[in-house]
């Protein structure tokens, strides 16, 4: 069915997407690029080429960029844990016969339409907060000591908030996977016997793989610029700075631009990385 | 002869209209935080517009975080969106070397007397003898306390209380079964906030952040007395969750009546002894920031100034917006509309002469008093090479400060110990200078 | 339903499934309750449920201090104008990667995705830079490029999967049947897309909505959308959780009823090829 000129046509159509897509990507990249050998420091009036990959060596070297590793993978993993897990839990009960479905569909997904903003002061101010916060009272009903979530557990936390946010986009991709699934074949493994834990394990999991890849891929490129959470919630403070967060400290708060830039560079290389790893998976799984 | 003068001063009269009547129109953009003395000056806007029609006045009002990262990068790559923005006694003087600020030495309205300013806040929005912002409210910090509570404890607070006394007073006020801390100090890491308290404390223990050649101090004693005295204050008299807590949380732990003491900015004063928000506004007392006999207190010194960036399209207007925010027309109109004791404070020295205030203020004297204590250019009690109490104003300063305020509030929250804190804020500040070139 | 479900096992499943889905909803009910009370009553100890005076005064303060609607148009328009545009341009991508795959298609697709991988405060400077140089800081034209720029990807990624399932022997029997390429297009094809690019659009406008690094830097006053509003009633001196419920519950008020009244749309075509 592909001629030629359907094929040139094909090429005409897509030309506008990749064009101001490869603009939006290389004239930042360069500027970044450019900047990141520079010694740019506009509080101190500095803008002197060059200064080769010192900066990148001083980011790279410097302790706090080891520690920003892993939290940004401990923060990542954290939150795609939760919601894939609780994303197959949630599908598999919205799938089950209830009264008031779509009720509750409404209620489960609700989170996903706040903003990130929004819901960050929310749960700091007023579940969070260790004295006039909600979870404060409800640990105090139950007699026990109120925990100061934001500085006692705030990767925790941190992961807490974003996994409210992205569970319902979890939920409603899987919810559609296990709707998708034959049930014929589910009736006659149940009709051999066939135990409901094994049937999730065999049949229904199997089913979802490709959707619980669908949504690692897709919540792992937002949740890499995690930035308004941390913002609001510790400002990068007892072990919440991620990746992200330490490019921001550098350029916003140290006013460092070069360095900043390199460290930016520095994301990008280690983003893409993740991202060629993560896409030869769902490449694959795209494919069968 | 006389009518040549004449006519010349005539003509330069009417240049001098035609100015000011183009001075007089425009947008002003007006880039401010959402603290409750911006807001009420948001709110008179009518006043500003009845004088000057043909001014509109646009407000971006946001949180101080966000603030300054929306005015630092306006400002460093010369953006030119905000006509006025809302500064700090840090900010100005880095920036106004930089000329990135106009100069408010001519131009402002005639009422507006600059002589009037309280010449330690002067002194800091000053630059080679240039002014370049206009402060609109300034503050030190002191000490609140609550009369009741520590009347209960049968203690008197003296006038110039020691850290000593500050500790006995808390252990004596605190009862966590019925929720109140004998002492709320800020733990929230930032370079403005837990690092103002504690560089400003560390003054009166004869620490600074650096030595003469700009070495790094934190491997000192007296930091070290510091730190320590602050943690346990804090763990054995603080609120819990105490190292998240700013001056807002602490501001609402105060009014709830669920802290003995706070040392913290005096602009809090008119907020808790406001009694519709303020549920202990009739029992609270101030005293100057604690010292330990060195010569220095730990008292600092702030001031929320308008300032108006060079690339600001539209000068003129500007400043005839802050001629009218901090002249004492501004003064009198607050208080006219909102009573006395809600007038911005510390900012001239009219208004610490007026009776009216002094009689509706109770925290007055006080608030004055700390202003005047802080001496921005010599603010430890060793010689140091850098100005400003609670912050050094150099522009590599805020990265620093945050980072060293995330290494105490962590040891605040028994994360780390005093002494890995400390190591670590050393550390981190000998790179960072190191990088800076120093 | 096919399979034969008991009373009992209903009842079961619809109390679990009622208790997890109000747990989750929770927070936003309680900003939402909040946002009526009295700022003493808003942080009373313990928590006060139902039973309080409800009053509408800080939405009364919130719109007097900040002008809600401005904030609120422009929202509007931002996410509504950069969806439109990234449909624009997607679409006819998508199109042709799914009908006419290329063996370097998928290659595009991905490395399309990539692009949003780029860390946002990394390239602050360069585009606040750019903005300036073009003149166009704070306008509808840059924000709308800047959120169609970012959220481009996902949009063609979407619509290519869906695109995908369209069976193509469908067009092979209309062609036999002798359609010419506009009636192909207009009564075969799209019927079969729409419900796909309906369940784009709307994610598009959600995630351009709630967007909230660009929309912050790169505004001031005429193209600053709701998330600058907010972030002038979060941690100002002093708690007012009560204003802070108000602001909140306006900000995010339109864009959930959008999101509950389109759910079923949102949902049918949002499985990013996950369905098979």
């Amino acid at each position: 069915m592909a001629t030629q000129h359907s094929r040139s046509a094909a090429r005409l159509m897509m030309a506008p997407a990749v064009f101001v897509l490869l603009v939006w990507m290389l004239v930042p990249l360069i500027m970044t690029l450019y900047f990141s050998v520079l010694d740019y420091r506009p509080m101190r009036g500095a803008f002197d080429c060059c200064v080769g990959l010192s900066n990148y060596t001083s980011f790279l070297t410097s302790s706090a960029f080891l520690d920003s590793i892993l939290v940004t993978l401990v923060m990542v993993g954290g939150i795609l844990a939760i919601t894939v897990v609780g994303g197959v839990a949630l599908a598999l009960l919205l799938d089950k016969p209830i009264w008031g479905q779509g009720i509750v569909r409404i209620l489960v997904i609700a989170p996903f339409f706040v903003m990130p903003t929004v819901s960050a002061l929310v749960w700091k101010n007023m579940f969070m907060d260790p004295v006039n916060g909600l979870l404060a009272h409800l640990w105090e009903f139950f007699g026990a000591e109120p925990i100061s979530w934001l500085s006692d557990l705030p990767l925790f936390s941190i992961i807490l908030i974003v996994s409210w946010q992205w569970l319902p986009f979890a939920t409603l991709i899987l919810l559609t996977a296990i709707q998708s699934l034959d049930s014929e074949q589910l009736e006659a493994a149940e009709m051999d016997g066939a135990p409901g834990y094994s049937r999730f394990l065999w049949i229904i999991l199997p089913h979802m793989a490709r959707a619980i890849t669908v949504v690692i891929l897709i919540q792992t490129i937002f949740l890499l610029s995690i930035f308004a959470e941390i913002f609001v919630t510790t400002n990068g403070a007892f072990g919440t700075r991620t990746l992200t967060y330490l490019v921001y400290q550098r350029v916003i708060e140290s006013q460092n631009v070069g360095l900043g830039s390199a460290g930016g560079i520095i994301a990008v290389i280690l983003a893409n990385i993740v991202a060629i790893f993560l896409m030869r998976i769902v490449g694959k799984n795209l494919d069968a | 002869m006389t009518t040549t003068i004449r006519a010349l001063l005539g003509a330069s009269a009417l240049c001098a209209v035609g100015t000011l009547a183009a001075a007089q129109e425009g947008t002003v953009t007006i880039a401010t935080v959402n603290n409750g003395d911006m807001i009420r000056m948001q709110g008179l806007t009518d006043d500003f517009t009845a004088q000057y029609p043909d001014i509109t006045l646009e407000w971006v009002t946001l949180e101080e975080n966000v603030l300054r990262q929306n005015v630092t990068t306006d400002i460093a790559t010369g953006g030119g969106q905000y006509d006025v923005i809302t500064i700090g006694t840090y900010e100005v003087p880095i920036w106004g070397a930089n000329d990135w600020l106009v100069s408010l030495d001519e131009g402002m309205a005639e009422d507006w007397n600059s002589s009037d300013i309280l010449p330690a806040i002067a002194g800091g929005l000053t630059v080679d003898g240039t002014l370049y912002a206009a402060p609109f409210y300034g503050e030190s910090s002191m000490v609140m306390y609550r009369t009741d509570l520590m009347e209960q404890a049968g203690l008197e607070m003296p006038d110039a209380p020691t850290w000593d006394f500050i500790r006995q007073a808390a252990e004596a006020m605190t009862d966590e079964e019925a929720e109140i801390y004998g002492i709320c100090l800020r733990g929230k890491a930032g370079w403005g906030e837990n690092m103002a308290f504690l560089t400003a404390m560390g003054n009166s223990f004869g620490a600074r952040w650096f030595d003469e050649d700009w070495n790094a101090q934190f491997d000192s004693e007296a930091w070290a007395n510091t730190l320590n005295f602050y943690l346990d204050l804090m763990t054995n008299y603080g609120p819990p969750g105490a190292a998240n807590n700013g001056f807002n949380e602490n501001l609402a732990l105060f009014q709830q009546g669920k802290c003995g003491m706070w040392i913290d900015a005096t602009v809090a004063a008119s907020f808790v002894t406001n009694p519709t928000d303020s549920t202990v506004a009739d029992s609270v007392g101030f005293a100057l920031a604690p010292d330990n006999g060195l010569g220095k207190r730990g008292n600092w010194l702030w001031a929320w100034s308008l300032a108006i960036p060079s690339s600001s399209d539209n000068v003129d207007a500007a400043k005839a917006f802050i001629s009218w925010a901090t002249g004492q027309g501004y003064t009198e109109l607050v208080a006219s509309e909102e009573g006395w004791a809600n007038v911005p404070p510390g900012t001239r020295t009219s208004l610490y002469e007026n009776e009216e205030y002094l009689a509706a203020a109770p925290f007055a004297q006080m608030t004055l008093d700390s202003i005047n204590a802080a001496d921005p250019t010599n603010p430890a009690v060793d010689p140091v090479p850098y100005t400003g109490v609670q912050f050094v104003a150099i522009p590599e300063f805020a990265g620093i400060g945050t980072q060293v305020g995330q290494q105490f509030s962590a040891a605040l929250a028994g994360q780390m110990t005093a002494e890995e804190a400390l190591a670590s804020a050393q550390e981190i500040t000998t790179d960072e200078m190191e990088a800076a070139g120093y | 339903m096919a399979r034969a479900v008991t009373p009992q096992k209903k009842a079961l499943w619809t109390v679990l499934a009622w208790i997890v889905g109000l747990i989750i909803f929770f927070p936003i009910l309680w900003i939402i309750l909040t946002s009526f009370k009295t700022e003493a009553t808003a942080i009373a100890d313990p928590p006060v449920w139902f039973f309080f005076d409800w009053t509408t005064e800080n939405y009364g303060i919130v719109q007097d201090r900040s002008d809600y609607f401005r904030f609120l148009w422009n929202s509007v328009i931002l996410s509504v104008g950069s969806t439109a545009v990234g449909i624009l341009i997607a679409v006819p991508a998508a199109w042709s990667m799914a009908f006419v795959p290329g063996r370097r298609t998928k290659d595009i697709l991905m490395w399309m995705l990539s692009t949003k991988m780029l860390p946002a405060v990394g390239v602050l400077f360069p585009i606040v830079l750019i903005a300036k140089w073009l003149n166009m800081y704070d306008s509808y034209i840059l924000l709308i490029g800047v959120l169609t720029l970012i959220n481009l990807p996902i949009i063609v990624w979407m619509l290519y999967t869906y695109f995908k399932e369209i069976p193509v022997d469908i067009l092979e029997a209309a062609r036999m049947d002798g359609a010419t390429l506009r009636s192909e297009i207009l009564y075969i094809l799209t019927p079969m897309a729409i419900p796909g690019i309906a369940s784009t659009v709307l994610l598009n406008i959600i995630l351009a909505w709630n967007e909230a690094f660009w929309t912050l830097n790169l505004t001031t006053v005429s193209a600053a959308p709701l998330t600058k509003f907010i972030a002038s009633y979060s941690s100002p001196e002093g708690l007012f959780f009560a204003k802070l419920s108000a602001a909140s519950t306006m900000a995010i008020a339109p864009i959930l009823i959008l999101g509950w009244f389109s759910q079923k749309q949102l949902v049918r075509g949002l499985t990013f090829g996950a369905v098979k």
